[in-house]
């Protein structure tokens, strides 16, 4: 195995016992350390439990996943997993920088330095001044951009990523899909990332993942090669078109009739 | 981007506190309406008698000249009260806990909590008076306890279980232990539901102990007082004890709510709106 290699699924299944519902058959992917890798694929096609089965929220029905090396439960008991959802999961009763604190708390880093981190995560995440504000008092992108700088802040070996802008109107989806760029680089960490969005996987992704309707499969594998940095500039460049029509074709070819963006029940 | 992040003004002092005063105009004017009824338009106007509804004045009058003795009887119903509140409250919680922690228990003893809460307690005050003694105050405490029991069980319970799923999937990836999701989740998620149950709690408590004092008790306790002095005819001792115990309930009940603004003080209901 490659000492590089963050992630590796091999032969995974997952069959759900209610309504014996085949979620996930026969995959296989591997993510090499610093990639960004998209997931994406119809509703229900099983981008969601697969990226759970990956974060050892759910066990898998057959197969294995390996995270650096250890079994994904071994994992995280470590800590290696940072987890970002479709709503922010923030605590009310906690303020931002207390949100922030949280991880840390529980890999007991002492006061100075937690305080130390905050402030650098803030600073990423351009919330300096609403570190003592609630969650409540912030607008749903300002509540993510939270969640966001919580993932990071432990630097996690691996970012998991389920449709974080899903709820975010399109301007403020993609002045984040450049800042969560911006720290994906600064920190050099590895991310896997579910979306619905065709343009957003081909954008953020080193290689995106087009999966199959259910049951779900990795249908193919679109590498993209558009250069680093990538900035508002790269949206309108003609490779990133040839892309995305690259990931449309191989959705529909999988058998999906249409990608939406909406949210939908996962 | 840094254009939109600017912290959200806060209001002066002085502006939030004329607003709360506007606020309690319209609640000012109904009470002195109200005691303006009672003193003069009710007995004057509308001819009620005597023993129906005394005057006002007469009620703050006897209340001023009994006050040693109706402030001790308050005070000794209200520590029955205050037991059974203790006792009651940390029962709920301790069993909402134990409830919540393992479902299968809670699954099998909900259905019976709900119906016994059903049941209207107070018809037992006879039957706890033969259990633990007449002139015990423990025969009010159980009553009052077993009152306040099942609000604080039921809505613990609905506190310590209603978390976003997604919540406890985040917890997971921290690789936290259970304990650690109750301390860092579950607790404080519950503490909304808690206060609200407490506050009802509090005048549960104080009910089921004036109304245990009813069924037989010291001489020295409220609902005794206030049953002997209607029984004597002596209407307005029975109007100021009813008093006492409304200042006692309100009281008891203002201090709950004040523990609740400074436990919640993160929570958007206790928070001015308008910041």
């Amino acid at each position: 195995m490659s000492e590089d290699l963050v992630v590796s699924i091999k032969g995974l299944s997952k069959v759900f016992r209610r309504g014996d519902l085949t979620a996930l058959q026969d995959i296989d992917l591997d993510v090499e350390r610093g990639e960004f890798v998209s997931l994406i694929g119809p509703s229900g096609c099983g981008k969601s439990t697969l990226l759970r089965i990956v974060g050892d929220i759910i066990p898998p029905s057959s197969g294995s996943v390996t995270v650096n090396g250890k079994p994904a439960r071994r994992a995280r008991l470590d800590r290696d997993y940072g987890i970002v959802f479709q709503s922010p999961v923030l605590y009310d009763w906690r303020t931002v920088t207390k949100n922030i604190s949280l991880p840390l708390e529980m890999l007991g880093w002492d006061r100075g330095r937690r305080s130390k981190r905050i402030k650098e995560m803030l600073e990423l995440v351009e919330l300096e001044s609403f570190g003592s504000h609630h969650p409540w008092q912030l607008s749903g992108g300002m509540q993510q951009r939270v969640s966001i700088a919580r993932a990071f802040s432990f630097s996690p070996a691996l970012l998991l990523m389920d449709e974080p802008f899903g709820a975010l109107d399109e301007m403020t989806r993609e002045r984040l899909n450049l800042e969560l760029l911006q720290i994906w680089s600064e920190t050099g960490s590895t991310v896997i990332f579910v979306t619905h969005s065709i343009q957003e996987a081909v954008f953020l992704s080193t290689r995106v993942a087009v999966m199959s309707a259910r049951p779900g499969r990795i249908a193919g594998i679109v590498p993209v090669d558009l250069p680093q940095p990538r900035t508002a500039a790269t949206r309108e460049d003609p490779h990133f078109f040839e892309l995305v029509t690259e990931v449309r074709e191989k959705l529909q070819a999988a058998g999906a009739d249409e990608v939406t963006e909406e949210a939908t029940l996962q | 981007m840094s254009a939109i992040a600017q912290p959200i003004p806060r209001a002066t002092l002085a502006d939030r506190v004329g607003r709360r005063a506007r606020d309690w105009v319209p609640a000012v004017v109904v009470f002195g309406l109200g005691l303006v009824a009672w003193q003069w338009l009710i007995p004057d106007v509308f001819g009620v008698k005597r023993f129906l509804l005394p005057r006002f004045s007469d009620v703050i009058t006897t209340f001023w000249n009994q006050r040693s003795e109706l402030w001790s009887a308050g005070w000794f119903t209200f520590k029955e009260a205050l037991g059974g509140f203790v006792l009651g409250c940390g029962l709920g919680l301790l069993g909402a806990l134990v409830l919540s922690r393992w479902r299968r228990v809670g699954e099998a003893l909900m259905p019976y909590a709900i119906a016994a809460g059903a049941v209207p307690i107070i018809a037992f005050a006879p039957i706890t008076n033969a259990w633990f003694g007449l002139l015990s105050p423990w025969s009010k405490i159980v009553i009052s306890a077993v009152l306040c029991f099942f609000p604080v069980l039921v809505n613990g319970l609905r506190g310590l279980t209603s978390v976003a799923p997604e919540s406890l999937e985040l917890m997971r990836s921290y690789a936290a232990s259970e304990r650690e999701v109750y301390r860092r989740v579950r607790i404080p998620n519950s503490l909304p539901f808690v206060f609200t149950a407490l506050k009802v709690a509090s005048v549960l408590a104080m009910i089921g102990a004036v109304v245990g004092d009813y069924f037989g008790g010291s001489t020295k306790a409220l609902g005794v007082v206030i049953q002997s002095s209607v029984a004597l005819g002596q209407f307005e001792t029975a109007w100021a004890a009813i008093l006492v115990a409304s200042i006692l309930g309100l009281g008891f009940y203002a201090a709950i709510a004040a523990a609740e603004r400074l436990a919640l003080s993160w929570h958007p209901s206790v928070r001015s709106r308008a910041e």
